[in-house]
């Protein structure tokens, strides 16, 4: 069973509609021995990564995510503010993520184009840049949605599985062992979509 | 900067989906379930649901129903129309909709963008402007589907939703909508060159060189309705989505 991890934030019913159409076994869900019991994990979001931290720490989610993550080595995906909360720090609140990758959250840089609009929002062409297991038989030209005004900064490339280009590149996908994320949201994303998290329920 | 989303609107009135011109004479186009599943299958880039009665008829989002349709949607979905609460828009979310549309509750209440952003992120919230031409009056935002004037040029509300924190502003043309002549492309021009948000066209879209005429006018994307759902002017209903339709920016 893939646990839908209910953190408050996120765009919960779409990734299990999702998971309904490719018949795997999801669940929505925010109790603790649900999310143990479970072979996977999905960290969604849509939002503030203030509000996402701050809902992870009182629900009491973030020591049990720890230990799943860490210590256990449970697959886990994040996808879009679920994956920047697992970097160490976003500028969106200049606080503290999860920080299981070598990366921080920063804000698209307008100053590096003026013509450039905020939040990056559409349809956009990835850049693969290894053979990992969520990119196995993609359909030709994989595009994905993204939304998002915020994006991940490395400091380890080799954790980097996946570039996009909006006005400069960025990193929009990134694996640490068990750990996955994307910046774009595969269950908004046609077939290109639905093979990741197919993908990634196949692990 | 890639690809330009374009984004068929959908219009809900009491569970079923219509066309207007120049947001009135609605005309019935079917059933909102298989019209997704249509745009589903056509691989759509987004979808605009718009419910133009609830504001004027006073009523909020009917929840169930918009569920049901965005579980047949695997591409980003907007939805406005009632919305006038946190809470009405946190069900919107809850039902499968990456973003909520506002209008007219903004004259009442701009605070209420922050209120959700602060929520679901700045890039959910997409404020709407219908815009209407008058011969004395010059051109102005309207609301509760363009039954009500304010006193704000295009630009003028464009800059303050902004300000209050939108993601994007749709700038929906009255006197264009359902007719399928092109953009008002001098509004669209003006705002998207003032603001830093995205701008979507809508409304006079009816061909591929309108679409790419917003675009070079500076939208950041565009919507249309007619050329979605009927066959051409004047014929028959064909719901519908070219996919070679591709735009790029």
């Amino acid at each position: 069973m893939l646990a839908i991890i209910n953190y408050g934030l996120g765009n919960l019913t779409s990734i299990k509609n999702m998971c309904r159409r490719l018949g795997i076994d999801a669940t929505i869900t925010s109790d603790p021995e649900t999310i143990r019991s479970a072979s996977k994990l999905l960290l969604p979001g849509v939002g503030h990564f203030k509000k996402g931290m701050e809902n992870l720490h009182s629900s009491g989610l973030k020591p049990l995510l720890d230990e799943l993550v860490l210590v256990q080595k449970k697959p886990i995906l994040g996808i879009c503010l679920g994956a920047q909360l697992m970097t160490k720090h976003s500028e969106e609140g200049d606080v503290e993520g999860l920080g299981w990758v070598d990366a921080k959250t920063v804000r698209f840089d307008q100053s590096k184009d003026n013509l450039m609009k905020v939040p990056h929002m559409g349809w956009s062409e990835i850049t693969t840049t290894n053979a990992n297991p969520l990119w196995s038989n993609l359909p030709s030209d994989p595009r994905f949605y993204f939304v998002h005004t915020y994006h991940f900064q490395f400091d380890e490339p080799g954790e980097i599985s996946a570039t996009c280009n909006y006005s400069y590149d960025f990193v929009c996908a990134f694996q640490k062992g068990n750990i996955y994320g994307t910046q774009f949201h595969p269950e908004k994303s046609h077939k290109f979509g639905m093979k990741v998290l197919e993908n990634f329920n196949q692990l | 900067m890639g690809r330009v989303r374009i984004i068929p609107v959908l219009l809900l009135n009491k569970g079923g989906l219509y066309k207007t011109v120049n947001f009135k004479n609605a005309r019935y186009i079917g059933d909102p379930i298989n019209s997704v599943k249509i745009f589903n299958e056509k691989e759509a880039d987004e979808l605009l649901l718009l419910d133009y009665t609830a504001s004027v008829e006073k009523r909020g989002p009917d929840f169930a129903k918009i569920g049901e349709i965005a579980g047949e949607a695997f591409m980003p979905m907007a939805y406005g129309g009632g919305i006038r609460t946190l809470d009405d828009a946190k069900k919107v979310f809850d039902s499968g909709f990456e973003k909520v549309v506002l209008n007219s509750v903004l004259f009442e209440d701009l605070s209420l963008i922050e209120k959700i952003g602060a929520i679901y992120g700045a890039q959910a919230v997409v404020g709407c402007i219908d815009v209407k031409k008058s011969l004395l009056g010059g051109t102005k935002a309207y609301s509760f589907s363009g039954t009500k004037k304010s006193s704000f040029t295009p630009l003028q509300w464009a800059k303050k939703l902004e300000e209050a924190g939108v993601g994007e502003i749709i700038i929906n043309s009255i006197d264009k909508d359902g007719t399928w002549s092109g953009y008002a492309v001098d509004v669209i021009s003006e705002v998207s060159h003032s603001v830093k948000v995205p701008v979507i066209a809508c409304g006079g879209a009816g061909s591929p060189d309108d679409l790419k005429q917003a675009v070079a006018a500076g939208a950041s994307a565009v919507a249309a309705g007619s050329m979605f759902v009927y066959q051409k002017k004047g014929m028959g209903v064909l719901i519908s989505f070219p996919s070679t339709l591709q735009i790029q920016k």
